[in-house]
């Protein structure tokens, strides 16, 4: 029996999901990062409470200050679902790994003057481990936030953390030439004053127990600050300028990597803010309070490649942030 | 001796890889069935990547396996160059 | 994705040693046991997160690449088979209430795995084994959404897909597959590693997305052959990392040996009545079948599982409890299942039917101690009665065991004919189970399973309406009551396959692509 199963038009009984549909209306198909994540977490008849969180259920909105109406007025403007957020990260990954063949095939890293290499393994290196503090904070918003729409991001965050770190790993280990340099990094990050500021940050956000606040403290007060004033200044402008383009290039991923995850960060934050006048405040005092500990933990470190300048530049960056955030409809 | 095993997608990738897995394992028993094989062995399985190499005629990261992989048993080893599965008793 | 040090090209390992390792540090602003928290409370002992061995050696770059790759085929197949109406092509449509179970039982439990590793990868100290479990989370959110979107297609044209998140906090049989994991995720980190890193995925996965998912091939769903496959490639990394686990905990410290043994009885048998599901869509769902239940046991739990139980010994871990009961059920649960569901179709969301006289001999040949003795003179009594216009459908309510939430359909151990009943009190109730393994998990932690969502009870106790309804008023029906709580259209949801909506629209466009428009 031949069959044409091409030629038959048959009209569908309905476009998605109910739960969808009642959402975006029954009349229009779904996208797939609708399908695959409005109201994906479950909502309703827990049968356990956690052993180890008996005062709440499995997902339980009360883990935040933040109050939401609709939990899935979160969007994410980049659409990512698993499939998306991949194939843009694999792209990514790609022009990441040629220009590492590119720097290596050259032998670029070895024209690189003496000093500028200093300064990147010193100011780089010790990163990864906040990187890596990163991935812990954006894993705790994926595991204990509500509502797929917030935590969805969160693993995707938590593993581009891991991958940046890893790909500063990588720096490190193009530059220094010897796996030394990551334990020099390491203590660096451990007993070096300059690097105690940040140190303790991170370590105080692993310890904060509501989902959002861990949100603010990471995605928007340190990495607000951190990648533009490490990536996108110092790296991007003031070290291109003495011969460090290299540099620039094995750190691409980042720069774009912030560009991209901020147009996340600022929806989700304006969303928060928008909700109410509580959550609005609630927003504004914990975006002051971690944006003034994050500007000072990386003033020290800052110093390390921008010296003297390292006051007027980091405040340079504070008030884009600010004028970011009022963007966003948080006035600080 | 238990058996380990590893089973593949049938495709146009995983027709060589499974000839060089057969080629380096002569007691393993291939098991075909709907849009799988799966590759029996006693005691452990190695799938070398110079084997692979050979019959693809390009490198290969052993790595990409896991793209046309479907499952597996055994203690895994994994180094550049060869996947081991085995058990020991 | 060659790396290299100065002039030395650097091995798999050492690479991602570097990679990986040294990125954790010893917290000192804060204590490692406020970071930590819920490491210490289950009583395992972990001396040295460092002797953690990787299971696989994926850093990000190689996953992305990878992943994207699976991706781009397995998507580029969804869209052929949703342009090409695909669903056409399956054997007949029966076939497409074995993969409404799956949407509905299946599906929502990748979402929880994702939450639950991310859990477990936040609560680790040691950097490998949270840089693996966190692979794993973002993994299971892939296989959430890949089979959401796979089923999507089915979901326009078939019904019973069509409210799965609803259903599933709600439906009597759903409770099942839910409170397994809901059981998992409410353990400690620890705990959930050995019941869904180690129990399910090493030990019972193989049964659902390898011979199952074969089958789909074989009756002709390309697109669920193609998530289910695309699936399993991840699930080879993540049963590597549960036997790591399991390896790891029982090196650390001899006391951790009878935790874990008590969280593999418990697990296997938790995980084992789950797969009661998979038993019966083997055997009775799939219209071209490729192997039996039993025979799919066989392989993938006493075969591998036998290897795997053998290689442990030498921690002094024994096979898990209860293998003589399990041994003599492979023979009787998806026909005491199949019959269950047969029973209550106007209470699901999907359609059952009679087998047809090749499919009955079918399951003589493959069953041949037990289909002709118990279960085909029963199935073909209830032929007849539906031939004479009385299709049996049970209006009753079941009796539910506490902790698999299945109703009471077991028999005694050795006697076929005989149900299985067991009981508890505690405090001032009975709680009933329908075999001594779920009795004996109760029993461990009664305060956790008295807690259960018991759908019946909650039926019972006038839970399951929807707002404004009174039980009390004149010719309320119970029955239609709950059905419009679990928002399932009666008479097309439900009821037996045969003269259902899916069966005529199945036959029509089927018969719009094999003739010529008159």
């Amino acid at each position: 029996m031949q069959m044409d199963l091409r030629t038959v038009t048959i009209k569908p009984q309905r476009q998605t999901f109910d739960h969808i549909a009642r959402r975006i209306g029954a009349d229009k198909a779904a996208t797939r990062y609708q399908e695959g994540t409005l109201e994906v977490q479950a909502t309703h008849n827990f049968h356990y409470r956690p052993t180890w969180d008996p005062d709440h259920e499995i997902f339980d909105a009360s883990r935040s200050a933040i109050k939401m109406a609709d939990w899935y007025a979160f969007k994410d403007p980049r659409q990512f679902y698993y499939g998306a957020y991949t194939l843009a990260r694999a792209k990514q990954q790609e022009t990441a790994e040629s220009n590492f063949d590119f720097v290596e095939g050259r032998g670029l890293a070895d024209t690189l003057p003496a000093e500028l290499t200093d300064t990147v393994l010193k100011l780089l290196l010790p990163l990864r481990h906040a990187a890596w503090g990163g991935n812990m904070n954006a894993a705790f918003i994926t595991a204990y936030g509500y509502g797929t729409a917030l935590t969805q991001p969160c693993i995707f965050h938590s593993m581009d953390m891991l991958g940046i770190a890893q790909y500063i790993t990588r720096v490190g280990l193009l530059l220094g030439d010897d796996v030394e340099v990551l334990d020099t990094a390491k203590q660096s990050w451990m007993e070096d004053s300059a690097w105690q500021g940040l140190r303790r940050y991170v370590e105080d956000c692993f310890v904060l127990k509501d989902p959002l606040e861990v949100f603010v403290a990471q995605m928007v007060a340190l990495d607000g600050l951190l990648y533009p004033l490490v990536y996108e200044t110092i790296i991007d402008n003031v070290l291109s300028s003495k011969g460090g383009t290299p540099i620039a290039m094995l750190t691409q991923f980042m720069t774009d990597w912030f560009a991209e995850t901020r147009k996340w960060v600022d929806a989700t934050v304006k969303t928060a803010a928008a909700e109410s006048a509580e959550n609005k405040t609630q927003m504004e005092t914990w975006i002051t309070h971690w944006r003034d500990r994050a500007a000072a933990a990386l003033m020290p470190i800052a110093q390390i490649a921008l010296g003297a300048e390292a006051d007027a530049i980091t405040s340079e960056v504070v008030d884009q942030f600010n004028a970011r955030m009022a963007k966003a409809g948080v006035s600080l | 001796m238990s058996k380990v095993f590893i089973a593949l997608q049938t495709n146009d990738d995983t027709r060589q890889i499974i000839q060089a897995i057969l080629a380096d394992n002569p007691h393993a028993i291939c098991n075909e069935q709907p849009a799988m094989v799966k590759i029996d062995a006693e005691g452990s399985l190695v799938v070398r990547r110079s084997t692979i190499e050979e019959l693809i005629g390009r490198d290969f990261d052993l790595q990409e396996l896991h793209i046309n992989l479907i499952s597996l048993t055994g203690n895994v080893d994994e180094t550049d160059d060869e996947l081991t599965l085995s058990w020991n008793a | 994705m060659d790396m290299k040090v100065g002039k030395k090209k650097l091995g798999l390992k050492e690479k991602y040693q570097h990679m990986t390792r040294g990125l954790g540090w010893e917290t000192t602003y804060q204590s490692m046991d406020d970071v930590f928290p819920f490491v210490k409370y289950e009583g395992i002992k972990i001396h040295d997160w460092d002797k953690w061995e990787d299971p696989f050696r994926l850093t990000m770059d190689a996953y992305w690449k990878y992943q994207a790759e699976k991706e781009r085929k397995l998507y580029a197949i969804i869209d052929a088979y949703a342009q090409n109406n695909g669903h056409l092509n399956v054997t007949d449509a029966r076939y497409l209430n074995a993969i409404k179970l799956f949407l509905n039982g299946i599906s929502p439990l990748e979402y929880m795995a994702h939450r639950g590793f991310a859990m477990t990868g936040r609560q680790f100290p040691g950097v490998g084994a949270r840089v693996a479990c966190l692979m794993q989370s973002l993994d299971e959110i892939r296989h959430a959404q890949t089979q959401i979107h796979s089923l999507s297609n089915y979901n326009k044209y078939y019904n019973g897909f069509h409210d799965y998140r609803h259903m599933l906090e709600r439906v009597w049989y759903l409770s099942v597959p839910r409170s397994f994991f809901d059981d998992a995720v409410t353990a400690g980190p620890f705990e959930f590693m050995v019941a869904i890193g180690f129990s399910f995925e090493y030990v019972l996965t193989n049964l659902l997305f390898v011979p199952f998912v074969s089958g789909a091939a074989y009756n002709g769903d390309m697109g669920t052959m193609t998530f289910g496959f695309s699936a399993q490639s991840d699930e080879a990394r993540h049963m590597t990392l549960g036997l790591e686990v399991i390896k790891f905990v029982l090196e650390q410290d001899p006391d951790n040996l009878p935790i874990v043994q008590q969280w593999i009885d418990k697990w296997t048998w938790r995980g084992y009545r789950v797969l009661t599901l998979v038993g019966m869509m083997m055997d009775y769902m799939l219209p071209k079948r490729i192997m039996s239940w039993k025979e799919a046991w066989e392989v993938y739990f006493e075969e591998n599982g036998g290897a795997l139980f053998k290689d442990l010994a030498r921690y002094g871990i024994r096979p898990p409890k209860w293998l003589d009961q399990i041994e003599q059920d492979k023979d009787h649960i998806s026909h005491q299942a199949w019959a269950t569901f047969y029973n209550y179709a106007a209470a699901c969301n999907f359609h059952t039917w009679i087998p047809t006289d090749d499919e009955l001999d079918w399951l003589s040949q493959k069953y041949p101690n037990s289909f002709d003795k118990y279960y085909r003179p029963r199935l073909e009594h209830w032929r007849e009665e539906a031939k004479k216009g009385n299709r049996f459908y049970n209006k009753t309510l079941p009796m539910l065991c506490q902790t698999c939430q299945i109703p009471m359909i077991f028999t005694e151990p050795g006697d076929p004919t005989q149900i299985c009943y067991r009981e508890v009190d505690y405090k001032d109730n009975k709680y009933h189970f329908c075999s001594d393994g779920c009795k004996e998990i109760f029993e461990h932690e009664p305060e956790k399973y008295i807690q259960a969502w018991l759908p019946v009870h909650q039926i019972y106790q006038g839970n399951c309406f929807e707002e404004g309804v009174d039980p009390t008023a004149e010719g309320f029906d119970p029955l239609s009551a709950v059905l419009d709580y679990y928002h399932l259209a009666q008479g097309r949801d439900n009821l037996d396959f045969e003269g259902s909506e899916d069966q005529k629209n199945f036959e029509a466009w089927r018969g719009m692509a094999t003739k010529n428009a008159a």
